[in-house]
């Protein structure tokens, strides 16, 4: 599957992207291979502005038709903002991505050095259209 | 390696998102789950189910005595043409499998099982037909495709001719007929109008590019989950399983109690499980609040759980969640849903949701 992979940004393994911006935050939505992978999205549970937020700790959901999957916070940090428009308009996700369906701005003092650039990103979703197991995959009952 | 339908090379060409089901590599969308279903509400979709089991008994008289002993509903109601759902028991009154049973007349009758459940079933039904001396055979020499939405049967006619169609607008539901080579059945999963066709599988991809070409829309099986749960139809597996009777499931309607003497197999568990009381009951649940209801989700009143989501979506046809749940019962019109950690409120309500592309429920 052939997906968008901004060569601007930083990634994490779970698919979140990272862009940072010039007041010292950074924004954080999911990759487009992500919402491929989920397909259609109908709804968002977005985190509350003002919680503080762990690396890999689970602060959003996204919900399509047919799974949830967490969305989990980049790097430790206070979330300053979140896509109230998401709530309205879940699809704004899969529309775009990189832009229109950014979930969260993270005020943060981690290094981005942590997270994978565009090149190991993508290894990354390579080989998980290649797994059997990931979300690529998904089991259906019936 | 998963096995492959006949129109496995017409959906990766189309670039499915290709799924395991039940042991079958199948489409789950071909890019948009939600348009799919949407098209087959206002418009038309052809589903690929050839992954279904279809196992045919050839000998009407042995087979008819096999099938009232063999089934929880009573294939003596059916008439050469006429079709039957009806649920597969053990002797516990779990449900092996549900199925739609053809009555082909002198042709004998012709079963259509889940394709998940296919082992175990044909396990089931192999020694029993023997006792009755009901030779049968799987037809996986055949597929299956599913026309449906209201614009399906005028589509069809530039495929399967005027003549055709006329005789199949004919059918009420749940009859079949056989023409050209194919059985055409008015039978679907999806709430709307619209047929199942079993051609042979040499000639199932050309039927296909046909039928998309006379503009019907290619849907997955994801659409499929959402229609048919919108219009309250029981999925095997999730809805109801060899640990639940119909009576539980929402499938009580199924069961032919008359006549009293036909001793089906499983009737005496439910017969007991009548006497003491069927202690639960299958329901519809609309979330009041944004979220999905999931499978498993459990539900609550007040502070007690009365039961369990079986199976839940998102409606993209009521565009908020909706369920099928089975609790106690006695249960009232408001009742709460655990969905990771906080409970939402949600309406009772009697399936379908949407039938035909009316929203049924308020």
């Amino acid at each position: 599957m052939s997906s968008i992979i901004p060569a601007d940004l930083y990634y994490t393994e779970s698919h979140e992207w990272v862009r940072p911006n010039d007041d010292g935050t950074v924004t954080v939505g999911i990759t487009d291979h992500a919402q491929h992978l989920l397909g259609d999205l109908v709804f968002v549970e977005i985190p509350e502005v003002g919680r503080a937020v762990a690396a890999a700790e689970s602060c959003a959901v996204v919900e399509s038709v047919k799974a949830a999957s967490d969305v989990y916070s980049p790097l430790d940090g206070v979330i300053v903002e979140v896509n109230e428009a998401l709530a309205d308009n879940p699809e704004l996700i899969n529309e775009d991505p990189y832009g229109g369906g950014w979930i969260f701005r993270l005020k943060t003092a981690a290094g981005l050095d942590q997270l994978l650039d565009a090149r190991a990103y993508e290894a990354v979703a390579v080989a998980e259209d290649e797994d059997e197991t990931s979300l690529a995959n998904p089991k259906l009952t019936g | 390696m998963a096995k492959r339908t006949p129109l496995y090379a017409r959906h990766a060409a189309l670039g499915a998102r290709l799924v395991d089901f039940g042991g079958w590599d199948m489409p789950l969308h071909y890019g948009s789950q939600l348009d799919e279903h949407h098209r087959v509400r206002r418009a038309a979709g052809l589903f690929d189910v050839s992954h279904m089991t279809i196992v045919d008994f050839a000998d009407p008289a042995p087979t008819r005595t096999l099938l009232r002993h063999l089934l929880a509903n009573d294939v003596a109601r059916l008439y050469p043409g006429k079709a039957l759902y009806t649920c597969m028991l053990n002797e516990a009154g779990g449900v092996i499998d549900d199925l739609i049973v053809y009555d082909r007349g002198a042709a004998g009758y012709r079963l259509v099982l889940n394709a998940a459940t296919r082992d175990k079933d044909l396990a089931w039904i192999a020694p029993i037909a023997a006792r009755f001396g009901a030779a049968w055979r799987e037809r996986d020499d055949l597929a299956m495709l599913a026309a449906q939405g209201p614009e399906a049967l005028a589509r069809l006619e530039l495929v399967l001719g005027a003549a055709t169609v006329a005789a199949v607008r004919a059918l009420k539901p749940f009859h079949a007929l056989e023409a050209e080579g194919l059985f055409i059945a008015r039978t679907g999963y999806t709430g709307e109008d619209g047929v199942e066709i079993l051609p042979p599988a040499a000639v199932t991809p050309e039927l296909w590019d046909r039928i998309l070409a006379a503009d019907v829309a290619p849907c997955g099986l994801g659409a499929r989950d959402t229609l048919r749960l919108e219009a309250g139809m029981n999925l095997y597996g999730s809805d109801m399983d060899e640990t639940t009777t119909p009576l539980v499931s929402g499938l009580g309607w199924t069961v032919a109690w008359e006549p009293m003497d036909r001793d089906f197999l499983g009737r005496a568990a439910l017969e007991r499980q009548r006497t003491v009381g069927v202690p639960q009951t299958f329901v519809g649940l609309v979330l009041e609040e944004r979220g999905v209801l999931r499978g498993h989700q459990p539900v609550y009143i007040d502070d007690r759980e009365i039961g369990q989501i079986t199976s839940g979506t998102f409606s993209p046809t009521l565009t908020r969640a909706i369920a099928l749940a089975r609790v106690e019962a006695g249960v009232g019109v408001r009742c709460q849903v655990d969905i990771r950690g906080k409970r939402l409120p949600a309406r009772v309500v009697k399936p379908p949701f949407v039938r035909h592309g009316r929203v049924l429920i308020e």
